[in-house]
């Protein structure tokens, strides 16, 4: 597989078609597309380079193996990824083994996320809406995504209610999602 | 999702992999239950989806690639062979109906194959459809008309004629570039010459240079799997000779 030309007219859908076709150039070209993603997740969740490229092998290899685990007719992979990177850099942060199937991991989200420019403004828009939170809020949604931490650790290491750290948490996603509804 | 509020800081526990024990069993028995649910399930990790993209900025490292190619590379090979099985049916009266379902099974085998293969061939042919236009590009560039072409060299030097031949053996593929060149005496024209390790000369394009010295001559036909010793460039009649008139005015070997 030598670098990949970009080929604006393939889908994500087409490439993962290709891929279970057992075409590796379609996975060198979902690679350099997404890999940023997953990769840029998995650091953060992890902090250890290393670590972080152990998961994006993961990630890309369950890929090769099970391109049917993405269903296509919900979008393109970026948004479906990204979760499947947290989850599994969790799981390794955690040290157990992984916790829930890949296929399970159905999601729906507003944006368009294909195209390095949209995620660009996605990307900004995000940080945006987050440095706009209220840091307590911001704060446990991190928490609870980043470093994957239950409601009850962060209730302990916050000192604030249990019901309160659970309102936070699903404020600041519906903050984040009417951001992008608007 | 009304009615429903009392799931609802859950399900969001419940994106993050986080809702344990009594509360998760009962969600989760809920979800079977509730399309609305399941769409606010799938909707939250949407949420979470945006929140990754705040980490989007570093890129791995390139031997990340290296690695997942490598890794691939020692999967086994998928997609290529036909990998449904004949299942071994046979038609009898009193097993029409089972043999019904293992035709509609075959058939349905089938038509996946099909559709990968077919989905295979829609990825090479835009595969071939992006290389094709790079390769149209790459000559339009060298070939075009309105072009500026400089020819870099040491300061203070007067330009010199200049020929660069770009030889591909195992396709017979010859770029030529030349610049600075005079203009060919009237009725003649410039031959380029491709000569063998081994036989004569091979005559290898005829050119004339435009206003500005600058002339190309770009894949004439040569037989193939020829080995070029050197390149030489003649002057010949307009219509090019099939052997060199001399002298050599320009002549340079393979680097």
């Amino acid at each position: 597989m030598s670098p990949a030309q970009p080929r604006a007219g393939l889908s994500d859908a087409a490439l993962v078609s290709a891929i279970r076709s057992g075409k590796e150039g379609a996975m060198a070209e979902l690679y350099d597309r997404y890999s940023a993603v997953v990769y840029s997740v998995s650091l953060r969740v992890l902090g250890d380079t290393g670590a972080a490229e152990d998961v994006l092998q993961e990630v890309f290899l369950q890929l090769w193996r099970n391109p049917d685990w993405f269903d296509s007719s919900r979008g393109n992979l970026a948004p479906w990824l990204a979760v499947i990177a947290r989850n599994r850099s969790i799981d390794v942060l955690r040290k157990r083994r992984p916790e829930s199937d890949v296929e399970d991991v159905l999601l729906s989200v507003e944006p368009d996320m294909a195209g390095d420019a949209d995620r660009a403004v996605v990307m900004s828009k995000v940080r945006t809406v987050l440095g706009g939170m209220p840091e307590a809020q911001r704060s446990v949604l991190e928490m609870a995504y980043f470093e994957g931490l239950s409601h009850s650790e962060i209730s302990a290491k916050t000192g604030e209610p249990l019901g309160t750290v659970k309102t936070r948490i699903r404020t600041g996603l519906l903050t984040l999602r009417k951001a992008f509804e608007a | 999702m009304s009615g429903h509020e009392q799931f609802a800081e859950n399900l969001a526990l419940l994106a993050l992999g986080s809702l344990e024990g009594e509360e998760r069993l009962a969600l989760e028995k809920h979800l079977q239950e509730c399309a609305s649910c399941r769409r606010e399930l799938e909707s939250l990790r949407g949420d979470l989806a945006l929140l990754s993209l705040s980490t989007a900025g570093p890129k791995p490292p390139a031997r990340s690639r290296e690695r997942l190619v490598a890794a691939i590379a020692r999967e086994p090979r998928r997609g290529t062979a036909s990998s449904q099985r004949r299942s071994g049916w046979i038609l009898a009266p009193s097993l029409l109906a089972a043999a019904f379902m293992l035709l509609t099974i075959f058939l349905m085998k089938q038509n996946s194959t099909l559709t990968q293969r077919i989905a295979a061939m829609d990825y090479d042919a835009a595969a071939r459809q992006v290389e094709l236009q790079h390769a149209h590009e790459i000559v339009a560039t060298l070939t075009a008309s309105d072009a500026m072409r400089v020819t870099l060299v040491a300061a203070k030097s007067a330009p010199q004629p200049q020929g660069k031949a770009i030889f591909v053996r195992d396709r017979s593929s010859l770029i030529f570039i030349a610049s600075n060149m005079p203009a060919a005496p009237p009725e003649k024209a410039y031959e380029l010459w491709l000569i063998p390790t081994r036989g004569a000369p091979i005559p290898a394009g005829v050119f004339k240079p435009d206003a500005h010295g600058s002339a190309t001559v770009v894949n004439p036909p040569l037989p193939l799997g020829i080995k070029a010793k050197t390149f030489a460039i003649t002057i010949e009649p307009a219509a090019g000779s099939t052997t060199p008139t001399m002298p050599i005015v320009m002549l340079g070997a393979g680097e």
